[in-house]
């Protein structure tokens, strides 16, 4: 195991865990106003395939983010027309969104399937340009890469240290209560959803643009689902969530490792590892009853008249 | 109140009205379904008319068509099935998907292992298997929430990405056929279920609706089902009543497993006739939504899952004749989750 192949394994783990972290961050922001949103999945399937389209045509990557940021933030308005304006069912809300999404992107991406596109360039950080040629290529990363850290630390800032994300932790907790001290608890998911839906699609973005630069169908694989796990395990934490995405794509990336070393352990049984991890974490919190969850997690608001 | 006498023709019957007025809600939100998708259909440069008459035909239009809707819905039944057992007792089940796999896996396990069997023995052995994988993969949420752990929700959506894998695990790794990566080698004939009149609806289907009136009897006339409505009706007075709830908890976790195992035993056994890597796209999810909408009954199950089984079979046919992505059809029945879910006074006929 040398030097090059560890470095290899990190570089690994960072690229394919961003469009993770960002689609975590948006689910925490979704959770933390009360909102399970299953339908990631169909939202980030949408975004992928929109922002991939759009880079297509154009050749303009950013142009292609751009999209695919503005293609999450809406498709989870319908989400909130659903679950907060009609006060419908979360779960089943959210996984008739996921095949609203399935449907959508093999629209979308049909005749994108295979194309050529201009990718998001990546940027050699200035110092790095000294090492040798074999190095710096390892930590080489597109733009979204550098932002993501920095983005959790600003989720964490608008939820922790604003007065909007305190009025989105509140309705989290008691949309009632939130209310009676002045909030309005529909508006509030609203945004909570649209700037969630925006995280989804860039960490859906950086999947299709920058990292695989392909589309096929349901490419995500699953992305939307470890989301939401992502956030149990990290406790509804936005720096928390760096360690749970990292953790995750560290496993997928270190397997490989493990194949070009010669180890035999199966990469499918290495990939259930952040899953059943979660489970664990679940289990340990729960027998001493420290929930971290949003109270009114998943409950409909009914309004107050 | 007393009762006043109405002048008023409207009021005079009130339940013809309301039948009127709950069919003319149907087929409204019928039409507003089928003109949008019509529209997506437009816009990517397909003839909705054409489409919409080509479903029709491959669906209702011909017994051979009937047949391939009630395949598309056999799955669906289970999965379904698998919701509405332990929503009666306030559980949510979202690990069908999970459970499926679990199910076919096992099943899977008996077929590859024993296919010098005779038929008589191998299915009832693989019924058994999927069964069992099921209700293992259920008892994990089970006990869990027995013991007041953790929530069923987050441990079942857990265990539906986990069972996929280990799929993949064993078909990738020990199980495909040497020509194949992705699946195994076709099923022995003594392990495939048998077809009625050439088409391809299984015994399964049978067994499905078997299912769903012994489902129905269950609850309404047995000891159990009264204690289940109890435990429904409040958790915490059932326990005061000397109800185990915790033991409920388990054990109907397991059954509902053990239901959604049985739809993997029906796609491998049945329609596909070999294990395949990632075989389901969200059929457990579909049960879940299915007894969601027809909140846990069994004839509500029934007729949605015959609804969705229309629109999956039309999807199948619009990819062949029309050449659009089967992932298309979900659009339509998308909407058609979304309208239901925005109006949830819809399906009751009160407003």
């Amino acid at each position: 195991m040398t030097l090059l192949s560890v470095l290899g394994v990190i570089s690994t783990a960072i690229f394919s865990g961003t469009s993770l972290l960002y689609t975590t961050l948006g689910e925490t922001i979704h959770q933390r106003s009360g909102i399970v949103n299953l339908g990631l999945e169909g939202v980030m399937l949408i975004s992928a395939s929109a922002g991939f389209a759009v880079t297509a045509i154009s050749g303009n990557p950013y142009l292609g983010v751009l999209v695919a940021i503005l293609a999450g933030g809406l498709t989870n308005m319908i989400l909130g027309y659903l679950v907060v304006s009609r006060r419908g069912n979360q779960l089943a809300s959210g996984l008739s969104l996921m095949f609203f999404g399935f449907g959508v992107s093999a629209l979308i991406g049909q005749s994108y399937v295979g194309a050529k596109i201009n990718p998001l360039p990546r940027i050699t950080l200035p110092g790095l340009d000294k090492l040798p040629l074999l190095y710096s290529s390892l930590f080489k990363f597109d733009i979204l890469i550098y932002l993501a850290v920095p983005m959790a630390i600003l989720i964490w800032w608008l939820l922790f240290r604003t007065r909007w994300g305190l009025g989105l932790r509140a309705v989290g907790e008691s949309a009632d209560t939130a209310f009676a001290s002045g909030r309005n608890p529909f508006v509030i998911r609203y945004q909570a959803l649209f700037f969630g839906g925006m995280l989804a699609g860039l960490g859906a973005a950086h999947l299709s643009i920058a990292y695989t630069m392909s589309w096929s169908d349901f490419m995500t694989a699953g992305r939307g689902f470890i989301a939401v796990a992502l956030v149990i395990f990290s406790k509804w934490h936005p720096l928390r969530a760096i360690f749970g995405a990292l953790l995750f794509s560290g496993a997928v990336a270190f397997q490989l490792l493990l194949q070009s070393s010669g180890v035999q352990i199966s990469p499918f049984l290495l990939d259930t590892i952040p899953y059943v991890l979660t489970l664990v974490v679940l289990i340990a919190w729960g027998g001493t009853r420290r929930q971290a969850a949003p109270a009114s997690l998943g409950r409909v608001y009914q309004g107050s008249e | 109140m007393p009762q006043q006498p109405n002048s008023d023709n409207k009021k005079q019957n009130p339940l013809l009205m309301k039948i009127v007025n709950s069919v003319f809600r149907y087929v409204l939100m019928i039409l507003f379904v089928l003109v949008l998708f019509g529209v997506i259909l437009w816009i990517s440069g397909t003839d909705p008319i054409q489409s919409y008459k080509d479903i029709f035909e491959a669906t209702l239009g011909s017994s051979y068509g009937f047949s391939e809707v009630i395949v598309g819905m056999t799955p669906i039944l289970f999965t379904a099935l698998a919701v509405a057992f332990p929503s009666k007792i306030i559980l949510i089940n979202v690990g069908g998907e999970g459970q499926m796999y679990m199910g076919a896996m096992f099943a899977t396990w008996g077929a590859l292992t024993f296919d010098t069997w005779p038929i008589w023995a191998l299915l009832p052995l693989m019924f058994f298997l999927s069964i069992l994988g099921g209700s293992l993969w259920a008892l994990i949420p089970g006990y869990l929430k027995s013991r007041g752990l953790v929530n069923e929700t987050i441990t079942t959506l857990l265990l539906n990405s986990i069972a996929p894998i280990l799929v993949a695990y064993a078909v990738f790794g020990f199980w495909h056929s040497p020509m194949d990566t992705n699946k195994t080698a076709n099923f022995v004939d003594a392990a495939r279920l048998p077809t009625f009149y050439g088409t391809r609806v299984e015994l399964s289907f049978i067994i499905a609706l078997v299912l769903l009136v012994i489902f129905w009897l269950f609850i309404r006339y047995t000891k159990w089902g009264l204690e289940m409505r109890a435990i429904g009706a409040n958790p915490q007075a059932a326990k005061r009543n000397g109800i185990p709830v915790a033991k409920y908890y388990i054990v109907v976790m397991c059954i509902g497993g053990a239901i959604a195992g049985m739809a993997g035993m029906s796609q491998v056994s049945g329609y596909y006739g070999v294990l395949l890597s990632g075989f389901s796209r969200g059929l457990g999810f579909m049960g879940f939504l299915i007894s969601w909408l027809a909140g846990g009954d069994p004839i509500g199950i029934f007729i949605t899952s015959f609804i969705v089984g229309i629109i999956f079979t039309g999807g199948n046919l619009l990819q062949i004749t029309q050449g659009i992505p089967f992932a298309v059809i979900y659009i339509l029945l998308a909407f058609t989750l979304f309208v239901v879910l925005a109006r949830p006074t819809f399906l009751k006929g009160n407003e």
